[in-house]
């Protein structure tokens, strides 16, 4: 019974907030309905959700694309939620899901005639190196100089799909293509096992997931970037190194995200244009938010958006309601969820003081510093 | 003036206030006569604050009425208050740094020329006419920052002046100050008191509520326990009023054996977060089995001293050995490793994480070793264990160890520190006010265990603003002041007062020739 209690006050907030944005969009789907026909049409909203349902879970089709969607947002949550445990706000990984999926593509392409057990390896590798790569940068210059890391990562962001545009656009380019646009990584690509695209990704991703729940709660490093995150006057006392875990857990995050890059170009795309990229590394804000930083409710959270993404165009075909309607959703979850303290007033919430530790963390990113003297 | 009977220029009458699951005030009644200094004891959360910030208009009671001068006031809020003559000295002081002590003053109740601007010639007129009413002459155009913490104070009490309050409050107000400046502070309420005005003193420092008051209370758990006169009663009396058992105020020292030198800092400096030298040029040796009390007020290094020695601060010059062993510079888990423990100041934020269940915290400095962790991975049963065990053995009173360490009264969160640290095998425990603002049964259980711990061969280095807790508990006593030892004094044969002046003003009177500059 107290189990049952206190994972209410840790879930209650994510599934009010999933509650009122639902309930928010079909507002947004009945008006502009009537503002572009004139007609008031109430069962609408309710069509467009099933049509939604059936897209992400109606057909063995649409959980693989459901699972597909889920992987990234998976990893990318996973990346942005580590970062929240030791009191980082890694709004980075974006640029780090493109440096990922850009480590994969040269050498996904450099090996893509070689045996698929060398070049998945070493592409997958390639990725998560170039992801740890870029997220290292701004640890190290938060833990050396104590540059804030929403600011460094906003500006690599500019830069990662700045350089992943020149380099499509001159060294990888394929000399014969008129658009800007690399080779297909060949036999780098991962490995279809079920449904139209269900690939390797979607297993790494979940992987992942328990890895980091072992590292957070079992293992003395995860002790160590929690208490960072929590306290990190009390983790200096304690003969801990705030600035060693700011790096490592940055340097984690970056890999994260860069495998989920990687498993992207890898696992779906396969080419990259210079044009490359999506709200993966935004979402995955989100997405971490949503499972406030718990790998259980990570999974919950990816596999929610992931399966908004994967029934957004039946929504469309089936409704005739724009598959944007879904960024709707998810901004307004991301709005309830930061808006916390007063969703919490008007439902009248017990705060989740009584959930240890789970929560909490995440708000303190914002303008503290990790790094003193 | 104890004995003058008179209308009660504030009573407050059956007083409750409920909160979720608490009765903050039981039905108190209180009352303080004109020309009262009226002392309100209790333990921290007896219920003290509550009462405070009913009489502030901070908070509605459920029950009760407060009158003033007889006439039943429902107070709105402390501008209410402020207006009906009540006005409150925080113990954390409400100054603007930067503002002039006339600006300061003025803040909120300006003097106003036409519509924009201050009268600032009425202003300073009256603050110095108030100065010298008390007693106390300030310049108005000081700039607070400027000003000790003794005369910070002055500041705020001339602010409730300027506002006409006839009724003070202060709450705790000598918890920052010296021997010395507490003196001069006690003169001034007893002026304010000859004036005529009423004051109520929060404390739950024993020998000072004697001292000042004309009138005790003594509240516990929300009620009034007892109402006491000062000539009729003993510290003795009003620490077991207020604990609601025995205590022992002074511990039983007991005879130290120093043995062989366990710690030698020579020549130590270091710097401070802003770069100053903080610490310039400290020497100490502390024994096997012995208390080393550091007395200075604070600020004057010792927190940089600590620091330095214990790995948390790189010292710019000298020397740290411990046992023999170069440990200068060394970083703090190596310095634990060599047996050093250490309770810090500030508890909240260097102790322990408020955001954790107590395991987590009872764990804080040992989480890497053998039997809590195997390798990389924590070894969750082993802390549990150890857990309840120390909750136990150090009674540290939590509905379950689950709870977050936030949910636990200062004192539970004290005994959470001293249980993890404590229990090591140690050669050197480093104290830095290990008691701050916790109430005399943690005090007391505290001192207990340091002295269990000397008398088990651990060296101690004791410090403490409080210059009464490094003399019950220190074999030696060294006063630091401006970063220097100025003088040791042996624990059991110092005096008070001379230790109190040589912490004001870092010298004795020339006649008075002892040791100065180190300890050894």
């Amino acid at each position: 019974m107290r189990t049952l209690q206190r994972t209410w006050y840790v879930i209650a907030l994510p599934v009010i907030s999933i509650a009122l944005s639902v309930m928010l969009g079909s507002v947004v789907i009945i008006l502009s309905e009537w503002l572009v026909s004139g007609e008031l049409k109430p069962g609408l909203a309710l069509d467009a959700y099933s049509a939604l349902l059936q897209g992400s879970v109606g057909s063995f089709n649409a959980i693989v694309s459901t699972l597909v969607n889920t992987a990234p947002l998976l990893l990318g949550g996973l990346s942005v939620g580590l970062a929240f445990k030791a009191g980082l706000f890694n709004i980075g990984a974006q640029g780090q899901f493109l440096m990922g999926a850009l480590g994969a593509v040269i050498v996904g392409v450099i090996f893509r005639e070689d045996s698929p057990l060398i070049a998945i390896p070493a592409a997958l590798a390639a990725g998560m190196l170039m992801g740890a790569i870029y997220g290292f940068i701004p640890g190290f210059l938060k833990a050396t100089s104590g540059a804030h890391e929403v600011v460094t990562t906003i500006m690599l962001n500019f830069i990662a799909v700045a350089v992943l545009a020149g380099m499509v656009s001159s060294v990888l380019k394929v000399p014969t293509s008129p658009q800007p646009i690399t080779l297909d990584v060949g036999n780098a690509a991962l490995p279809i096992l079920f449904g139209r695209n269900g690939h390797l990704g979607i297993i790494y991703a979940l992987l992942m997931a328990v890895a980091y729940g072992w590292l957070v709660f079992r293992t003395t490093l995860g002790f160590e970037i929690r208490t960072t995150g929590a306290n990190p006057d009390a983790a200096r006392y304690a003969g801990m190194s705030p600035r060693r875990i700011v790096v490592l857990t940055m340097s984690a995050a970056g890999m994260l995200a860069g495998l989920a890059g990687a498993t992207q170009l890898l696992g779906v795309s396969h080419i990259m244009t210079a044009s490359y990229g999506t709200t993966v590394g935004f979402d995955a804000i989100a997405v971490a938010l949503l499972g406030r930083t718990n790998p259980v409710g990570i999974v919950l959270a990816a596999v929610i958006f992931g399966g908004m993404r994967a029934g957004a165009p039946a929504m469309q075909i089936q409704a005739g309601v724009p598959a944007d309607l879904v960024g709707v959703i998810q901004a307004t979850i991301l709005f309830f969820l930061v808006a916390g303290p007063v969703v919490q007033r008007v439902f009248r919430l017990r705060n989740a003081a009584a959930a240890i530790e789970e929560t909490g963390t995440f708000t303190r990113t914002y303008g503290s510093e990790t790094v003193s003297r | 003036m104890t004995e003058e009977v008179g209308a009660p220029a504030l009573e407050m009458r059956g007083i409750t206030k409920r909160y979720p699951g608490v009765i903050a005030n039981d039905h108190i009644d209180l009352g303080v006569r004109p020309g009262e200094i009226h002392a309100l004891l209790g333990e921290n959360g007896a219920g003290k604050t509550t009462l405070m910030n009913v009489l502030y208009g901070l908070a509605r009671p459920d029950e009760g009425e407060i009158r003033l001068d007889g006439e039943v006031v429902a107070l709105e809020g402390p501008a209410d208050a402020i207006a009906r003559g009540i006005s409150m000295v925080h113990q954390h002081f409400m100054l603007v740094p930067v503002l002039t002590v006339a600006e300061n003053i003025v803040l909120g109740s300006e003097t106003m020329k036409g519509r924009y601007f201050l009268d600032r010639a009425e202003a300073h007129r009256r603050i110095i006419e108030l100065g010298q009413r008390f007693g106390f002459d300030i310049d108005p155009e000081a700039r607070v920052g400027s000003l000790s913490v003794g005369w910070q104070q002055r500041v705020e009490i001339l602010k409730a002046l300027y506002r006409d309050a006839r009724i003070l409050v202060l709450d705790e107000p000598t918890a920052v100050l010296t021997p010395q400046e507490t003196e001069e502070i006690f003169a001034v309420l007893r002026g304010l008191a000859k004036a005529g005005h009423s004051i109520v003193f929060i404390s739950h420092k024993l020998y000072e509520v004697l001292e000042i008051a004309d009138r005790i209370t003594v509240i516990r758990r929300g009620k009034v326990v007892g109402q006491r006169l000062p000539s009729q009663t003993t510290e003795e009396d009003l620490a077991e009023l207020m604990v609601g058992r025995e205590v022992s105020l002074v511990v039983d020292r007991g005879i130290s054996k120093p043995g062989e030198p366990v710690l030698k800092v020579v020549g130590l400096k270091a710097r401070d977060d802003r770069g100053r030298e903080a610490v310039r040029g400290v020497d100490l040796e502390i024994r096997a089995g012995e208390i080393l009390g550091i007395a200075g007020v604070a600020g004057n290094g010792q927190d940089e001293l600590v620091e330095a020695l214990i790995g948390l601060r790189r010292p710019t010059d000298g020397q740290v050995t411990l046992e023999g062993h170069d440990i200068t510079g060394h970083s703090i888990r190596s310095v634990y490793g060599a047996g050093v423990a250490f309770v810090p100041a500030d508890r909240h934020r260097f102790g322990m994480v408020l955001a954790f269940s107590l395991p987590d915290n009872l764990v804080l400095t040992s989480y890497h070793r053998e039997p809590y962790a195997h390798g990389i991975l924590r070894d969750d049963a082993a802390i549990r264990r150890t857990a309840e065990e120390r909750i136990k053995a150090f009674d540290i009173r939590t509905p379950t160890a689950d709870v977050r360490a936030s949910t636990l009264s200062g004192g539970n969160q004290q005994k959470v520190i001293v249980a993890r640290e404590f229990a090591r095998d140690l050669r050197l425990l480093v104290l830095d006010q290990p008691t701050r603002g916790l109430d005399v049964g943690s005090i007391e259980f505290i001192h207990k265990q340091a002295i269990a711990k000397r008398d088990a061969g651990t060296a101690i280095l004791l410090v403490s603003a409080e210059l009464d807790e490094v003399l019950e508990l220190s074999d030696r006593i060294a006063v630091m002041y401006r970063g220097v030892i100025v003088g040791t004094f042996d624990g059991r044969t110092a005096d008070k007062r001379e230790i109190g002046l040589l912490m004001a003003v870092g010298a004795r009177e020339p006649a008075n020739g002892a040791t100065e500059g180190s300890v050894a």
